[in-house]
């Protein structure tokens, strides 16, 4: 029931905002009811788990439950942010925008419960619907673009997702078990169509790994969340990325149990290399904050299945840097957000004295930076540790280098422009602008969580994320 | 295997090849349109008996594949005013080459992936072909129209491979591709208009602002 409730809840919320004239300040004390209500049947699965619903459809196992705790955080904080940000901006279609960011939230919440994978896939390709409009919504010629290679690019790898789909149905063909039911999959791996499988797998990894923004799919993150508002850019790079990410895990979890690891891992880890060698080489020199932090997303993203790849140790990690990855790209964007609000424009020349204009975003923008990178003492360090470990574990050192000398590059390229955005020298006497409380609690509260998970993890985490792990044929360090 | 079927599963590919080597964006409507006629006589012939599941399916695909998204693209053309495709990244000689090499490559693909309990030969290699060339056309052709196209073939050749799983997979699905096919679409649709009035051309390579 509560399954069935966090699914529903905020598509009918959804469709209230669009379909009830409602005024303004009704409509945005919706979306944060709806927000935290969500939050808080989340928390209750903590307490105590919910029996699976819909036949089994519906279940918050291991993977499911990290994915949906985090993507609930983000959009109780994106919805915090939402207050003070629809007082300053009036965006077109007003109902559009609040009923869009409440659908995506009901439609990722069934990419992390669902356990039937053609159902995981109707959800992902309805997150990439509800956010199309947001992405437009100032209707001029550089959104429009944006637009529209978000769409023709994530429609091109949500179809190939499809065909995977198909695929692993008839892998399954005269095994027992209920169709695409993740865990029927797993029970009777070994009795799975291997070539089939095979073809699933490389499909599945295409199609979501375009939504994840992998290398070499990766090509209209820059543009989307550049040219997306920053609330919809922490949606989209904390919480839309993460859900493809468990598409990923899900058919990973199958080839893992069907004993193909020899064929998947190597293809991950190549996704994984390649992704981070393409956000160094596009980090250095970017000229553009969004721009830069989306490539950042798709090193993350690169990290994510790395860790995958590596097995062991590694998908404990990688689980962890989900959390991590998608809590400090929040916390940026909405930072990135306050930015834009007060200068007009993301590009790094023009916030030259952020942290002179804007002193609690221009503190949140340093921290963020030695988040993102992976310093001590912010959570990113531990995950991103774990997957370096995983690499010597299984013998491949070389992996646990490059992608070491990559993080370096990528820890000067962003560094010289952050730094330069938060300390340098205004080109001209910008005032001081007030920072509105709604506009700097969400960030405050995402930097405490990845510091807390820094020093510490809390035992209930660190027994689902270790459950998680071994699902996905890892283990707990 | 009877040869009605193989036979709607020839002319599937022909008129694959009707979108590859055509300019004039209306015949490559019609031939989509044909395309999804085809695809709506196909679960009719496939199906060990016909249950309503396979007539509600049939009926289906018939008016989104056959009917309105046609209908909906010769509407767009009209109000754009947009005739035919200006130059692709690589002409038509070229585009049909490579369609015939897709060809190739997918009944290749198709001998090393047996269907287990099928003898259907040709859906496999038909269904890839169709990907393939949906692909082809989304990436080289630069009207926003022919792109659409170009992906809305590419999700017929992924009804036909959901064919061979017609039996096992639930009603469900097949309800979703349809939708989705009609809501990408719809989305699709309206960026186009827009693209159309901020530009004054459906051209979708006027869209290069972006770029580092």
């Amino acid at each position: 029931m509560r399954l069935l409730m966090l699914c529903v809840l905020p598509l009918l919320g959804a469709l209230l905002a669009w379909a009830v004239p409602l005024a303004a300040t009704m409509r945005i004390s919706a979306l944060l009811i709806v927000a935290a209500t969500h939050f808080a049947l989340l928390l209750s699965l903590w307490v105590s788990p919910a029996p699976p619903a819909l036949d089994g459809w519906l279940a918050a196992d291991p993977l499911g439950l990290i994915v949906l705790s985090l993507t609930s955080t983000i959009f109780l904080m994106t919805a915090v942010y939402a207050v003070g940000y629809l007082q300053r901006v009036r965006p077109r279609g007003g109902r559009m925008f609040i009923s869009g960011l409440l659908a995506f939230l009901g439609a990722t919440s069934v990419v992390a419960l669902s356990q039937h994978l053609a159902m995981l896939w109707v959800g992902i390709e309805a997150t990439t619907l509800a956010l199309a409009p947001l992405v437009f919504h100032r209707h001029d010629r550089r959104s429009l673009e944006a637009v529209w290679k978000y769409l023709v690019i994530s429609s091109v790898g949500i179809a190939l997702a499809l065909l995977g789909i198909f695929f692993v149905a008839t892998a399954q063909d005269g095994v027992p078990g209920r169709p695409l039911v993740v865990g029927d999959l797993v029970a009777h791996a070994s009795l799975l169509q291997p070539a089939w499988l095979r073809a699933a797998f490389l499909f599945l990894l295409v199609g979501f790994g375009t939504k994840m923004g992998l290398a070499p799919m990766h090509t209209w993150k820059p543009d989307t969340y550049g040219e997306a508002p920053s609330l919809v850019s922490s949606l989209m790079a904390g919480a839309l990325t993460s859900s493809a990410f468990l598409g990923v895990a899900r058919i990973t979890q199958v080839a893992m149990a069907a004993g193909q690891g020899p064929f998947v891992q190597p293809i991950l880890l190549g996704f994984g290399l390649l992704s981070l060698a393409v956000a160094a080489v596009f980090i250095i020199g970017q000229s553009d904050m969004k721009r830069l932090l989306a490539y950042s997303s798709v090193e993350h993203m690169g990290l994510l299945v790395l860790g995958l790849g590596l097995g062991g140790v590694g998908a404990y990690g990688s689980m962890l840097h989900v959390i991590n990855n998608g809590l400090v790209k929040s916390w940026l964007f909405l930072v990135a957000g306050n930015i834009v609000l007060a200068s007009g424009t993301s590009a790094v020349l023009a916030n030259r004295g952020t942290l002179h204009r804007l002193p609690v975003s221009g503190v949140l923008l340093i921290l963020g930076l030695f988040a993102v990178t992976g310093s001590p003492p912010f959570g990113l360090f531990i995950s991103e540790f774990t997957i370096l470990r995983a690499a010597f574990a299984a013998g491949h050192p070389w992996i646990a280098f490059a992608t070491l000398a990559l993080l370096a590059v990528i820890f000067v390229g962003m560094a010289a422009l952050i730094l330069e955005m938060a300390l340098g020298t205004p080109d001209d006497g910008h005032p001081r602008v007030r920072e509105s409380r709604w506009l700097v609690a969400g960030p405050i509260t995402l930097a405490c969580m990845v510091l807390v998970l820094g020093v510490y993890i809390p035992g209930p985490l660190n027994r689902v994320l270790a459950l998680a792990a071994v699902a996905l044929g890892g283990r707990a360090p | 295997m009877h040869t009605v079927p193989q036979l709607v599963l020839l002319f599937v590919v022909l008129t694959n090849f009707g979108v590859l080597g055509t300019t004039r964006l209306s015949t490559c409507i019609r031939a989509l349109a044909l395309q999804g006629w085809l695809l709506g006589l196909l679960p009719l012939m496939l199906a060990s008996h016909l249950s309503v599941h396979v007539m509600l399916l049939a009926t289906g695909t018939l008016i989104v594949k056959g009917i309105a998204l046609p209908w909906f693209l010769h509407w767009a053309i009209r109000e754009a005013r947009v005739r035919r495709e200006i130059e692709p990244l690589i002409g038509y000689v070229a585009s049909l080459l490579l369609g015939a090499l897709a060809l190739g490559l997918a009944f290749a693909i198709a001998t090393r992936l047996p269907l287990p309990h099928l003898e259907e030969s040709l859906l496999v290699p038909v269904s890839l072909v169709t990907v393939m060339i949906g692909l082809i056309v989304l990436t080289t052709r630069r009207k926003a129209l022919t792109q659409v196209v170009g992906y809305l073939m590419l999700e017929n050749g992924i009804f036909l491979f959901g064919l061979t799983q017609a039996e096992s997979v639930p009603f469900l699905l097949e309800v979703g591709v349809l939708l989705d096919v009609f809501v990408g679409v719809f989305i699709m649709g309206i960026v186009v208009f827009h693209i159309n009035r901020e530009f004054d051309s459906l051209d979708s390579a006027n869209l290069a602002e972006l770029q580092d």
